[in-house]
């Protein structure tokens, strides 16, 4: 009816003749900036490496200028440093681990600072893309957490002791053990890390998508009709509402994260059950 | 939004296959963050905290220790004014004791000074009285004589008789003023 045979330049509209272009996998992959090879490895400077990079230049610089002159009665900037301490120590390290877990501390904090602010880039204007949705980065943390606790497990509690701690948790009968000591070995030292990698890359990979998503669909239904009139503004109040809900899943799987590995520690320290 | 399309896809770009650069280069930025932050940041916080709330907990100390001294200090004071009003009573007693026996000692000596004053006055009035008894009764047996001897026409100082009639009119008259006087 209203079909034009000239497709825009500036992309594919609802009555421009081409399709929905779907968002893909492909929206994950980056082009490489720079690349170089160091050991035999080569390494490709992306843009979520970039966001990475000033991620980790962002929190560093926020931590060293609140902790620059510490007064007994802070400033702002100061204040807010120390929300950002006490808030992992209070809330995950003294709620989950303890007294004792203060030693560890300043892991959470950095843990919870980083994936935090890698998910944050989501939703940051320029940035917008999860640097966690990439699986190599929580991959790597999640190593770094399965490192951390195995071996502060058999520091604590003895090389063979920490295995058998965490695969007979007294108290059950005895043909139990038969199921729950794989059970128990598997997912301690197995499944954890594996779960702790995805939760957080799924849960990212899926928002960015669905912001993608929503987003595309909102250009893509700007039309002179009132079906893409409709569409168009709906996708785009959808765009928006998933923003404040991205901004919401961002911190609680930061927090989420952290909390895990406030768990592992605090399991590796004392044996439970 | 449209470069979404334009983005080639590599092949064997998997999403879930993490490549060992981006992991090596994601655990140096969080290693890098860590180390930094656990020597020049975060030991710096936990003391600023340490010591702020060791701040807050010795000032809270402080303050108890102010009212449990002031409370003291009140205890004390109470004490005090009670010992001062028992005093303060005991003297007033003591003092309204010894008004009354100023008093007393006072209108005793009063009294008896009256008496003595009175007795005194008593006495002079009754020996100016005899004295003036003791003038009028010469002066009239003088006075009688002397009209007697006028009546009678011849004196009657050297006669003994007369002498004697006179002293009973006398003493008749002196009885009479006695009878007068009662």
């Amino acid at each position: 009816m209203f079909g034009s045979v000239v497709v825009p330049a500036d992309g594919c509209h609802l009555l421009s003749g081409c399709g929905f272009p779907a968002p893909s996998a492909d929206i994950f992959t980056w082009p490489v900036l720079a690349s170089f090879h160091l050991f035999g490895i080569e390494f490709n400077i992306t843009k979520p490496v970039v966001l990475l990079m000033l991620g980790a230049v962002m929190i560093m610089a926020f931590f060293l200028l609140a902790a620059a002159k510490p007064k007994l009665v802070p400033g702002r900037f100061q204040s807010l440093g120390e929300l950002g301490y006490t808030f992992v120590r209070d809330q995950i390290s003294r709620e989950v681990i303890g007294k004792d877990g203060d030693k560890y501390v300043p892991l959470l904090v950095s843990l919870f600072f980083f994936v935090w602010v890698l998910n944050l880039f989501s939703i940051i204007p320029i940035a917008q893309f999860p640097v966690t949705s990439k699986f190599a980065f929580p991959v790597g943390l999640a190593l770094m957490v399965w490192v951390t606790y195995m071996v502060l497990g058999m520091k604590k509690q003895g090389p063979i002791k920490f295995f058998t701690n965490m695969m007979f948790p007294p108290g059950l009968p005895k043909p139990i053990y038969l199921i729950l000591a794989p059970i128990e070995l598997l997912s301690n030292v197995f499944v954890r890390p594996f779960t702790l990698a995805v939760r957080l890359f799924a849960n990212m990979f899926a928002g960015h998508l669905l912001l993608t998503i929503f987003s595309i669909g909102a250009w893509y239904l700007v039309s002179p009709s009132v079906v893409g009139a409709l569409g168009a503004t709906a996708s785009l109040t959808m765009t928006i509402v998933l923003t404040g809900f991205e901004m919401f899943i961002q911190f609680l799987q930061a927090f989420i994260f952290t909390l895990l590995t406030a768990v592992y520690i605090g399991g590796s320290l004392h044996a439970e059950h | 939004m449209g470069s979404v399309t334009i983005l080639a896809s590599e092949g064997g770009n998997s999403p879930l296959l993490p490549p060992t650069d981006e992991i090596i280069i994601g655990l140096i930025a969080f290693f890098l963050i860590f180390f930094v932050l656990a020597k020049k940041a975060f030991p710096s916080i936990a003391k600023t905290l340490d010591a702020r709330a060791d701040a807050i907990e010795g000032g809270l100390e402080r303050a108890a220790k102010a009212q449990e001294e002031a409370t003291r200090t009140l205890v004390s004071y109470q004490a005090q004014l009670e010992q001062a009003r028992t005093e303060a009573a005991e003297i007033r007693t003591s003092a309204q004791a010894q008004g009354a026996a100023i008093v007393e000692e006072a209108r005793a000596k009063a009294s008896e000074a009256a008496a003595a004053e009175a007795a005194r006055a008593v006495a002079q009035i009754s020996a100016e009285r005899a004295s003036v008894a003791a003038s009028l009764q010469k002066e009239i047996g003088d006075l009688a004589i002397t009209l007697a001897g006028k009546i009678v026409g011849e004196s009657l100082a050297d006669d003994a008789k007369a002498r004697a009639s006179v002293d009973r009119f006398l003493d008749e008259l002196e009885a009479q003023a006695k009878q007068a006087q009662r």
